[in-house]
């Protein structure tokens, strides 16, 4: 047991072909492992959130009473995006796991989806949203650094409040970029080597090394995306979480919820 | 072909008497067991030491899994009947004769003492890339090496291929499906009963499989209906030599006719696919057509759309189309334009 399997090519290299498939198993258990893990923290160490400013009340009054957090086309591409995500997971793991289907045109069709929406994401990040907003910055870091300081009982700064989006969507979204730019990158080379209406079939792009190379980047990046969207969606059904879940589908936070959490001067408003 | 390696690795041999013994050994050892029929197609990949099982269940001494009997009209065979006994069984001869010349044109008279009805169903692909042991699709690797510009794919798929591009090499098969004979599997929680055309998978379901058995299953019959008994039948195989050879092409049908016109139709080819293919959209145009020059052009033209060969097996291609046209009017009609 390893992380890789290796096979002999046919010129005598051994080259890597793919990852072993009980990972999907400990990709399942660190996601479990996550969830107690989280739920044992918040219940018997985690501090109550503090931050350093908030907005006057006179103020907050002036606000509407729900603020705009995710625009429509925003939100339609996080449901896409969902939607072909799963379906790729479950069409890639099942049958590894038993389940006898005919998964690979649901696979490549999810994948095409899924690759299709990421470059609109990219678009609409780029020219029509503020795509700043979701990265980390300098401000976020030294907070974190000050979050972690007050958990330990050290002396500390309170943190200042967020820009549009917590630390925390910030470092998965990240997390969901690097995987997901692993999987989509390296399954459209893929999708070469199988029979769709899409390409002329060319398996022979590449040698075996790389090829191996690219299916065990593409489980890897499988596997690691598991336990991702399973906490993901822990998170997003977390009840202290609800508020902004809830924007996803109605596009909008509770004016309460934004004057307590997110600094107005760091949520630079975007057009639609 | 494999250099065969003599010395087969260490493996412990089972040889239960009777089908629940199998069965609790199946169960037990799961996918380290092998089972073994007449030891045909398993002696080569544990003497090639390319399966490695560390669990043999020998079949052969398990007398309720032998021999023919009436079932319903029809008949049941024991999954451990050799192909040489469905041959002679007089029942097969007069009812299913299509079996009985399918049976008759696999391998040689020797295979055909020792190879079972069983075996012969569930044998593996001779895909032999596959069975050098090269780690393709469907011995769990990412490439399919017959699949490239310069393999050599004479005898491999024109319809079918996801991915793995080897091809059912069964004789029976066909002959089975066009009987609409039902497989009896059971393994320790029971028994189930699949259609013969179902019994089949592809690689698109299952890379690493030619049939939906799984670990500890055993087929323990093959039941054909009475439903065809006594039809027309055809069955063609086309190989390189007239002996000891797989096919390149097979073809098995049963037809009722009512005066010229064909009335019903059950038609399956083997050789062009990882599975053997039920000709159901042939069988549906021809149903209440007269059986003439004409409808079997048609159905042979309808036989090969989607067909898609590879580099050296664009052969196939026309050798379906003729094959579609001389089951149903026979040799005389068909032509290789
Ligand atoms: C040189 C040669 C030429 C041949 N030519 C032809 C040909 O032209 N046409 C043709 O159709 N066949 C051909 N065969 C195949 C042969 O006819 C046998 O049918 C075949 O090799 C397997 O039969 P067997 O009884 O020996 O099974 P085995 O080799 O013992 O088993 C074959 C496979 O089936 C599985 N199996 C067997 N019985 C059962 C069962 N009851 N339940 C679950 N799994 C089972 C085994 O696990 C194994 O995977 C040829 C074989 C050889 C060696």
């Amino acid at each position: 047991m390893g992380i890789i399997e290796f096979a002999k090519s046919p010129w005598g290299q051994d080259v890597p072909i793919h990852i072993f498939f009980y990972l999907i198993y400990v990709a399942v258990i660190a996601g479990l492992t996550f969830f107690i893990g989280h739920v044992i923290w918040l219940r018997y160490f985690a501090k109550k959130e503090e931050f350093a400013d908030s907005t006057p009340p006179g103020e907050v009054a002036k606000l509407p009473a729900e603020i705009k957090r995710h625009s429509l086309p925003a939100r339609l591409f996080h449901w896409v995006q969902a939607g072909a995500m799963l379906t790729l997971l479950f069409s890639a793991f099942l049958p590894k796991v038993g389940v006898r289907f005919e998964w690979l045109q649901w696979h490549w069709i999810a994948g095409v989806v899924l690759t299709v929406s990421i470059v609109f994401h990219i678009i609409h990040a780029s020219f029509f949203m503020n795509f700043w907003s979701i990265w980390p910055d300098k401000i976020d870091i030294e907070d974190a650094g000050r979050r972690w300081k007050r958990s330990q009982g050290e002396k500390a700064p309170a943190p200042r409040r967020f820009g549009k989006y917590p630390m925390e969507n910030k470092m998965y979204h990240l997390a969901i970029v690097l995987a997901g730019l692993s999987v989509t990158l390296t399954g459209f080379f893929m999708l070469f080597r199988i029979r769709t209406p899409l390409f002329t079939r060319n398996s022979y792009m590449f040698g075996d090394m790389t090829n191996g190379l690219m299916y065990t980047l593409h489980g890897l990046a499988g596997v690691g995306l598991i336990a991702l969207i399973m906490i993901h969606v822990y998170f997003a059904l977390r009840p202290e979480k609800l508020k902004i879940s809830r924007s996803m589908v109605y596009g909008t936070i509770k004016r309460e919820h934004y004057a307590e959490h997110h600094d107005p001067k760091r949520w630079v408003a975007e057009a639609e | 072909m494999a250099v065969i390696r003599d010395v087969m690795p260490a493996f412990e041999l089972f040889q239960p008497a009777t089908i629940d013994d199998a069965l609790n050994l199946l169960d037990k050892h799961g996918s380290e067991a092998w089972v073994m029929a007449g030891g045909l197609d398993s002696f080569d990949w544990l003497k090639d030491r390319i399966k490695r099982p560390s669990v043999v269940v020998d079949l052969s001494q398990i007398k309720e899994l032998t021999g023919v009997k009436e079932w319903n009209g029809g008949i049941e065979i024991g999954a451990m009947t050799t192909l040489t006994d469905v041959v002679r069984n007089p029942i097969v001869k007069e009812k299913f004769s299509i079996l009985a010349t399918g049976a008759e044109s696999a391998a040689s008279p020797q295979i055909r003492n020792q190879g079972t009805i069983g075996g012969n169903v569930s044998q593996d692909t001779r895909c032999w890339y596959y069975r050098s042991g090269w780690k393709c699709y469907r011995a769990g690797g990412n490439t399919c090496f017959a699949d490239t510009p310069t393999a050599i794919n004479r005898e491999h798929a024109i319809m079918g291929a996801s991915r793995c591009v080897a091809v059912n090499p069964s004789d029976s098969a066909p002959a089975l499906i066009a009987l609409d004979a039902k497989m009896v599997i059971r393994n320790k929680s029971g028994e189930r009963v699949v259609d013969a055309e179902n019994y089949f998978i592809g690689p698109a379901l299952d890379i690493r499989r030619m049939t939906v058995l799984l670990p500890g299953d055993l087929l323990v019959a093959i039941r054909i209906p009475s439903t065809w008994a006594g039809a027309k039948f055809y069955f063609e195989k086309v190989r390189d030599r007239p002996v000891w050879d797989f096919p390149l092409v097979n073809i098995a049908a049963a037809m009722k006719v009512n005066g010229d016109n064909i009335e019903s139709i059950r038609m399956a080819v083997n050789g062009v696919a990882a599975h053997p293919v039920r000709l159901t959209a042939v069988e549906a145009s021809l149903v209440g057509k007269p059986r003439n020059a004409a409808s079997a052009d048609a159905a042979g033209q309808l036989a090969i759309q989607g067909a898609e060969p590879l580099r050296h097996n664009g052969y196939k291609v026309p050798l379906l189309r003729n094959l579609v046209k001389r089951a149903i009017r026979g040799v005389e009609e068909a032509k290789w334009a």
